[in-house]
């Protein structure tokens, strides 16, 4: 439902470790069913800054999804209000069966008295889960045995049934074939119909076809934000990529 | 509602696993037939084959095969090296034993230590509430269970885990065989409470009602593992092995961990409070030296030994690993402790899984939900080699 779709709106938002600005005065606004990605050289803060929104680290400023101030809150109460994040490297249960991954990844507002009980059949959203990540064929597996890109499909699939209405992915194709590549793209299209999609990527052939609007960190600030045009075409982003602005009318940079 | 197309998104080029898991009617058809011929070896096979002396050992063990249950939810599927689980079985153990001082000292007298010890004119306030089996029964499994949860929601949520968990575990079981020592006027001391006569009635001297104990205890073996497999196949089950491979996962899932462990751990206590309370009437005795750090660790080095993560694994490996120590320390005296730290680095280094992965009683593999033996091994020389 389309009043279920919800943006993301930073504001001003800071991390700090021993001193060190991880994050330094972060604000951005993500739009409502927007694929957004966020792109930056290493140590930009991108992951931190997901970390932040997700309460893994503590911050300073605001972050809101929708209405909701994020900040502050627990993290598996703010995973409750529609956040769901991947990690660079999978993290799914690999003891546990794909199906069994997806059930514990929808149960979260499971009463004790359904969770005590075994389950029977497989529940309505896990099943849609398992088609669109094309797993149907592996539920029973163990999602150790899965290949790399089956890992993060299953994860994007764990976020799905968890309801999680902001996808935070953590650079979601890493290691992937140039098909699984497309089909990742294709299955973020598909989930962005009704959710946001926030994504950490460093590949800018995969950006270039599947973002929508794309924010540039640097030394944990903005750089620059707009469409891949745009910000392809931005100076300041090429001086930082590439160690010196291609067009030599160049604006002023901050070290 | 989420409107997602039905069609996959990726072709899937390799076929489906060969193997599909077993359904639930299966599952139950062979648990049943598992639980009827552990009942039939309980409550047959063993009472016509063992001497009395033989079966009131076995009921010692099968005790510590309680404890074991516990453990091996806790530990095998939850990932708490509990090893201060003598703190549970010792509070189960107590407060039985408490009762059935007073019932055999009769109606308003004290118990003879304390006589003995003649510092107390009369019974100490604490003491009182275990006269009442109404009162003592239901402590031998609520009050471990009181202080697990006390213990745990501070500990859990502290996300205090791992060694520290192990060790925080341990000194709690060392503190109390200190408090129990020190407070000899009141709990026996070092040599805790001794020289049970009576169970409800019942008097312990006579073969007769050993027997029944003997029963008592093996039915409620069954009973626990009944539970153990119920709560391991449960949906808490299966959450309970992603807290313990992914507690952080876990948590941006929407769960909070602790309170997942907590049950786990709560569970475990409970088991161990009614293993002491039917180890009393068993043995005759509780004392410190039965609850404090070495038996904490002996309990835990059964269940390693058995394979942890499964469902008989923890229970066969203490019931042998018990056994071994009375045959082996009645045949060559001070080896044991020798050949049960072996025993102990060579599962952990070679086995991990314990015995269970090894003679196939681990029927998970079967399942399909975890690789055999032969894939693991096969996954771990790929692994190594270059």
């Amino acid at each position: 439902m389309t009043e279920q779709l919800h943006g993301l709106y930073v504001r001003d938002l800071r991390v700090s470790f021993d001193g060190f600005t991880a994050v330094d005065g972060v604000s951005l606004d993500v739009a409502p069913g927007d694929i957004r990605f966020l792109i930056g050289p290493n140590g930009a803060g991108k992951t931190t800054l997901v970390d932040a929104v997700t309460g893994l680290v503590r911050a300073t400023g605001s972050v809101r999804f929708g209405d909701r101030e994020l900040l502050g809150r627990p993290v598996h109460r703010i995973s409750r209000l529609g956040v769901g994040r991947t990690f660079q490297t999978s993290t799914v249960f690999e003891e546990l069966s794909v199906l069994q991954n997806l059930d514990i990844a929808a149960g979260a507002r499971r009463s004790w008295a359904t969770l005590l009980r075994r389950r029977h059949g497989v529940p309505d959203e896990v099943a849609e889960a398992l088609e669109v990540i094309g797993l149907a064929g592996r539920a029973d597996q163990l999602a150790g045995t899965l290949a790399h890109g089956q890992k993060q499909w299953l994860e994007i699939g764990m976020l799905l049934v968890q309801d999680a209405r902001l996808l935070l992915l953590d650079e979601p194709v890493a290691g992937m074939s140039h098909e699984e590549r497309d089909a990742t793209g294709a299955l973020l299209e598909k989930v962005s119909r009704d959710r946001t999609v926030v994504v950490i990527e460093h590949d800018m052939d995969f950006l270039r076809r599947f973002a929508r609007t794309v924010t540039v960190l640097h030394a944990g600030k903005v750089l620059s934000e707009g469409t891949v045009a745009q910000v392809q075409a931005d100076p300041r982003v090429q001086e930082v990529y590439l160690g010196h602005p291609v067009d030599a009318a160049a604006t002023p940079l901050e070290a | 509602m989420t409107t997602v197309a039905r069609d996959p998104v990726t072709a899937d080029p390799v076929p489906p696993p060969e193997k599909p898991a077993a359904g639930p009617s299966r599952h139950r058809y062979r648990a049943a037939v598992g639980f009827a011929f552990g009942a039939a070896l309980l409550f047959a096979v063993a009472p016509l084959l063992l001497s009395d002396f033989r079966l009131s050992l076995l009921a010692k063990y099968l005790c510590v095969a309680m404890v074991a249950v516990g453990i091996g939810l806790a530990w095998g599927r939850g990932g708490m090296l509990a090893l201060g689980q003598g703190v549970f079985f010792g509070l189960g153990g107590y407060a039985m034993a408490m009762h059935l001082k007073l019932a055999d000292a009769g109606p308003g007298a004290m118990p003879d230590f304390m006589l003995l010890y003649g510092q107390l004119d009369e019974l100490p306030l604490w003491w009182r509430p275990f006269a009442s089996p109404w009162f003592a029964l239901p402590a031998t499994v609520l009050l471990p269970m009181a202080v697990a949860f006390v213990l745990g929601s501070l500990v859990f949520r502290r996300r205090v885990r791992g060694a520290y968990f192990a060790i925080l575990s341990q000194a709690l079981a060392a503190a109390m065989v200190i408090l129990l020592i020190g407070q000899q006027g009141t709990t026996g001391g070092t040599n805790g409470l001794t020289d049970i006569q009576g169970f409800f009635g019942y008097d312990l001297d006579d073969p007769v009602n050993q027997r029944m104990v003997y029963f008592i205890i093996a039915g409620t073996l069954l009973a626990l593992l009944a539970l153990a497999r119920h709560l391991m196949q449960s949906r808490y089950g299966e959450l309970l092995v992603a807290v313990r491979d992914g507690e952080e996962r876990v948590r941006f899932l929407g769960y909070d961990p602790a309170t997942v462990k907590l049950v786990a751990y709560v569970v475990a206590a409970g088991m161990a409070g009614l293993a002491g309370a039917l180890f009393v009437p068993a043995v005759g005795i509780i004392s410190p030296a039965l609850i404090g750090i070495v038996p904490s660790i002996e309990f835990v080095i059964g269940v390693a030994v058995g394979g942890r993560a499964t469902l008989l694994g923890p229970v066969l490996g203490a019931v042998a690993v018990a056994w071994a120590r009375t045959a082996l320390s009645e045949r060559f005296p001070g080896t044991w402790t020798y050949l049960q730290g072996l025993l102990f680095v060579v599962v952990v280094a070679f086995l991990p899984g314990g015995l269970a992965s090894l003679i196939g009683l681990a029927r998970r593999r079967d399942d399909g939900e975890r690789p055999g033996l032969l894939r693991r091994l096969r996954r771990r020389a790929a692994e190594v080699s270059p």
